[in-house]
């Protein structure tokens, strides 16, 4: 199944990328020549298949390692923020976000 | 279980399951946020401490800065445990942390890490009294999750300020099913699943904080017809604001259907000022959350053992504690639930009431006396300045005999305002102790019926009244130590 | 030996550690020789950041830890190492070869990075590689694709494309990769280097700006299976209070069993490696590389990886759709690019990553987009995890049959910058050999097996079961005992 350009416009708007037409093009295209690829793995009969999102659990249980709760992060706000596009007052600033 | 809601033939008859108004059913489920009082954040070692300047304790983890990755926090998992536990859910063995895509300014991952297809809570119910109904509302799930950052939208031209402080931290949102019928019974349930979570010591319940926050679902239908569309209150952090928003949510949904209007799904936020709720400014695509599998987080395995083992660990819950009040104090459903509002007012009750074997009376001065002088000063129980065993012993000393009713207020307001003082010494130092030696009083008693032939003519003539006014005159005479009892007695003695 | 200064770079990194624990050279000797090496041969464009300063304070902090805690056994004290930009490092810029991260600073260290500074190693800097480590040819770096010493008109490969051409180039003795999908193992096939991917888990990922969080992992790469087990060694081992999914397994001395005899290990040579894909050139190398190998006494068994075609779609589903999600966090609110001009927040977001994200980066947010976006989820990217379970039970059927399984990493020999550039597809079916491995989270290594069309070289690719590195090391140190390929230089390097 292909791809459309209204399928590529929704994507760009949920994954916040501007898109200029020709890229918009060009990455139609680019995607369903992907696509073409992936027809083979859709066809594949996987009932009853676990799936696999740690591969370690393939070869045995995997279980979440849970940490002690204790503080030990101390105040490194100037040093976490010297990267930041805008920061006044110890907080970033934004685009008027409206509710 | 729940026979006193959602009865599903009446549903099916057509039979309203709840009040109506102006002839429409009212339908309410519940999502509350509780933010769980863990030192650290869910993820990360920063502080979870409210009030801190902007942004100095959002650790690296919580900023989301390049290369970082999430640590699960035991004490959030042990936390959702115990309320798993207090509201006879199913603990999951295995759960999954699922990613929740979404691109807003207090979300710094661009995702929030929840719990979608596995939640660690699931099912339970939340039991309580409706005035003298009892209620049940079930539980659909609680699931752990990271809480987002503040947006400030004060102080900056045009612009928004964005602190992190607060993303991070533990919550443990918790859904019921459409259970509820009125704003009554929701903010009383808010109230109950309040009490069982500060009550169990997973959460601080300090709503001005935001600690506890909820949403309410509503919709409106006529009896028998399919649920309605449901609109969101977002964010109710107060019970009063609670019942106002859902009274005028339940009454706007009406007029717009009598007017002929559909109702949309929305999400609103309740105005307190104004008094109306309003439909937010939808995020857009918000509808898309494109759910996954955490890659960064195994499932969340939870052995059977560490179940059990916090269950040891339990506190006795209200329900159960008030039960045993009722059983083991005999005190009245209404006083048993009244004393175990807290735990901290729980284990004062029972302090008092084993000092003075004394059960009902402890509770009648814990809910009386002790209470209105708590209320006029603003104190919580931890605060008051009578202890537990000194109101146990003063009570010990009215059901003795030492002292009177009135002597025994007396002794309470000094206890109050001198606390340390012992209840013996100031009974002492105010000559409080009533007159129990015979002769003493005899010699009274004979003094005033010398003084009152009057009276005595009168009670000899028939008219009782006239013993009072001798009663009152001996007690007088006594300083009020004479024990009323023995006076009656003396008197009719002598009167023959 | 006692060379002179100028032969420095000839020496592996193992030999080097023998000048240093001889006081023949000093770790800042070494250290400004490579970094004036650098300078002369930054037309190859395999650095990203350097810092003299810095790179010489740490090595003469080395050099007065080589005085004081002399006998101590600290093999890598005071060598050399460069790391890949997808580290992030509190002392040099980190990119990740993108310009969304242009000039970043990052407040700590990755684990990799801290372990092997804790063991005395001297950063010389940054290392090009594809954007967010996204790539296999170095051309989707927003800096420019380093060059492949052997033929400085081709791609050194990707996306670990500057740590390879570093090494081959001699402009490092070592160097950091990362490997998602063979970023480590094809970079080391195309410049001729000796290069590990260990167990995913083995190694941590904190400080890795995340690519595809299931899949990513750090290893070595160097001139000899020796310098790659030094390194290797330090770089693995748990990292409890960071990474979740690092393994508690502790780190082991991988040097330890190199010699071990190899003689009557079997060898499997899965046919789906070997079918009309694989060029004839990287063949014949590969063919003689496994001569040698029953030469030292080891028996090839067939085995078959039937599902090895899948893995491109399968892979190319799960790393996209993991990466559109890693990379939200670039928004332009907290680090990194913000557009100058926009009309509201929305707008910002769109031209910020619009402008931040190169080409090839942003269709992979699309793709993954698309594939976890409402409706599709369980036809893609369930599907996708579905399969590649099977892939991993593919390899353990096969491992009943084999200790370690043996095959190109590459179909081609590196290809001209720019060939492929303009086909994406294209790029993505040449990843064929090295995708089955890393979907089921096996070590895989790259060895230098000699030569294909234009004297470019040729990798063979080992690849072990779960934990097996101590295993890869000992064939690939056994092969380079009995063979100089690994030592070959470039000409005019």
């Amino acid at each position: 199944m292909a791809l459309t350009s209204t399928d590529i416009d929704r994507i760009a708007k949920l994954a916040r990328l501007e898109l200029l037409p020709a890229e918009s093009e060009r990455m139609l295209s680019q995607i369903n020549d992907f696509f073409d690829v992936v027809e083979t793995m859709r066809a594949v009969d996987t009932t009853g298949v676990e799936p696999l999102s740690h591969p370690i659990a393939a070869i045995r249980d995997i279980a979440l390692r849970l940490r002690d709760d204790v503080i030990s992060e101390p105040d490194q706000r100037d040093i976490n923020q010297r990267s930041a596009p805008t920061v006044e007052h110890g907080l970033f600033l934004v685009p008027r976000v409206i509710e | 279980m729940s026979e006193t809601v959602n009865t599903f033939e009446a549903q099916q008859q057509g039979r309203p399951t709840g009040p109506l108004v102006s002839g429409y059913e009212v339908i309410i489920g519940f999502e509350t946020h509780a933010q769980l009082s863990t030192a650290s954040k869910i993820f990360s070692r920063a502080s979870t401490a409210f009030g801190a300047e902007p942004n100095t304790q959002a650790c690296a983890v919580d900023l989301a800065l390049p290369g970082t990755l999430p640590v699960m926090n035991k004490g959030a998992v042990e936390r959702a445990i115990r309320f798993g536990l207090a509201i006879g859910a199913h603990i999951a063995p295995r759960s999954i942390f699922a990613r929740k895509n979404y691109f807003y300014p207090d979300l710094p991952k661009g995702y929030q890490i929840s719990q979608f297809e596995i939640p660690v809570v699931q099912g339970g119910v939340v039991e309580f009294f409706l005035g003298e109904e009892k209620k049940s509302v079930r539980l659909v799930r609680a699931h752990l999750e990271e809480d987002a950052g503040k947006s400030l939208h004060e102080d900056f031209v045009g612009q928004t300020g964005i602190d992190l402080n607060r993303a991070g931290t533990p919550l443990l949102e918790i859904v019921t099913e459409p259970d509820m019928r009125s704003s009554a019974e929701a903010v009383a349930y808010a109230r109950e699943l309040h009490k069982i979570v500060t009550w169990i010591g997973i959460c601080d319940g300090n709503m001005q904080e935001g600690s506890f926050r909820c949403d309410a679902n509503v919709s409106v239908r006529k009896p028998g017809a399919p649920l309605g569309t449901r609109r969101e209150i977002k964010n109710l952090n107060s019970f009063k604001f609670m019942q106002q928003a859902i009274d005028y949510e339940v009454r706007w949904q009406i007029e717009q259907i009598e007017d002929g209007h559909a109702i949309e799904q929305a999400t609103v936020l309740f105005n307190p000022d104004t008094g109306e709720t309003r439909a937010m400014r939808t995020k857009e695509d918000a509808a898309d959350y494109r759910y996954f599998p955490d890659p960064d987080l195994p499932p969340l395995v939870i052995d059977p053992e560490w179940v059990i083992q916090i269950r040891a660990e339990m506190p006795e819950l209200p329900r159960l504690m008030a039960q045993r009040f009722m059983d083991s104090y005999g005190l009245s459903e209404y006083d048993a639930t009244s004393l175990t509002q807290s735990t901290a007012l729980a284990s004062y009750f029972e302090t008092v009431a084993q000092t003075c074997q004394q059960p009902k009376l402890a509770g009648n001065w814990i809910m009386g006396e002790l209470a209105r002088r708590l209320n006029v000063r603003e104190l919580t129980i931890d605060q008051a300045p009578v202890a537990a065993i000194q109101l146990g012993q003063l009570i010990g000393r009215i059901q003795d005999g030492t002292i009177s009713n009135n002597a025994a207020r007396q002794v309470f307001e000094v206890l109050w305002d001198t606390p340390g003082e012992r209840v013996d010494a100031i009974i002492e130092s105010k000559g409080l102790k009533q007159m129990n030696d015979s002769g003493a009083l005899a010699q009274i008693v004979d003094a005033v019926l010398a003084a009152n032939p009057k009276n005595v003519e009168e009670y000899k003539a028939g008219n009782s009244k006239a013993l009072n006014a001798l009663v009152g005159q001996i007690m007088k005479g006594s300083k009020g130590t004479a024990n009323p009892q023995q006076v009656n007695e003396l008197l009719r003695a002598k009167l023959g | 030996m006692n060379p002179s200064t100028t032969e420095l770079h000839d020496l592996t990194l193992s030999e080097l550690a023998g000048l240093l624990q001889a006081r023949k050279v000093s770790s800042v000797e070494i250290a400004q020789h490579f970094l004036t090496r650098a300078d002369t041969h930054s037309a190859l464009g395999v650095y990203l950041a350097r810092d003299r300063a810095c790179t010489l304070a740490q090595a003469h902090a080395a050099d007065q830890r080589l005085v004081n805690t002399r006998g101590a056994h600290q093999p890598l004290l005071g060598l050399p190492v460069a790391h890949k930009d997808i580290f992030v490092t509190r002392d040099f810029a980190s990119t990740a070869g993108s310009r969304m991260l242009a000039g970043y600073r990052s407040p700590f260290d990755a684990t990799v990075v801290d372990r092997l500074g804790q063991e005395g190693m001297v950063t010389l800097g940054k290392l090009n590689c594809d954007e967010f480590a996204m790539g296999s040819s170095n051309e989707n770096s927003a800096f420019g694709p380093a060059h492949n010493p052997w033929d400085n008109t081709r791609t050194p490969g990707g996306s670990s494309g500057g740590s390879a051409a570093a090494v081959a180039a001699r402009l490092t003795p070592a160097a950091t990769g990362t490997d998602t999908g063979g970023s480590i193992r094809q970079p080391a096939a195309f410049c001729g280097v000796t290069g590990i991917k260990p167990t995913y888990g083995r190694a941590s990922r904190y400080g890795m700006v995340a690519f595809a969080s299931s899949l990513d992992q750090a290893g070595p790469m160097a001139r000899s299976a020796l310098d790659c087990a030094m390194l290797l060694s330090v770089m693995c081992g748990p990292d409890p209070d960071r990474d979740s999914t690092s393994l508690d397994i502790a780190a082991e001395d991988f040097t330890r069993a190199l010699s071990d005899p190899i003689a009557g290990l079997r060898i499997g040579i899965p046919k789906e490696f070997f079918g009309d894909g694989l060029a004839s050139d990287v063949r014949a190398a590969i063919d003689a590389a496994l001569a040698q190998y029953q030469a030292l006494g080891a028996t090839l068994v067939p085995v078959s990886l039937p599902r090895t075609e899948l893995s491109i779609p399968v892979y190319y589903i799960i790393a996209p759709a993991e990466a559109s999600s890693n990379l939200s966090r670039f928004d332009g609110v907290k680090f990194g690019h913000r557009a100058e001009q926009f009309t509201d927040l929305a707008d910002m977001y769109r031209k910020t990553r619009a402008q931040g994200f190169g080409e090839e980066v942003k269709r992979r947010i699309m793709i993954g987009t698309y594939v976890l976006s409402h409706g599709y989820y369980d036809a893609y990217y369930l599907q996708a995890q579905k399969i590649r379970r099977m892939i991993a039970d593919d390899f353990q059927q096969a491992f009943k049959q084999c200790d370690v399984i043996a095959g190109p990493v590459a179909p081609t020999v590196a290809w001209k910058l720019g060939d492929k550039s303009d086909d994406p597809v294209a790029n993505y079916l040449a990843d064929i050999f090295t995708l089955p491995g890393s979907l089921a989270g096996l070590p895989g290594m790259s060895i230098p097996v000699g030569f294909g069309a234009h004297h470019m070289p040729v990798g063979m690719q080992l690849i072990g079961n779960y934990l097996q590195e101590g295993r890869l090391l000992n064939l690939a140190h056994r092969f380079q005992q009995a063979t100089d390929w690994h030592a070959r230089a470039p000409e005019g390097i």
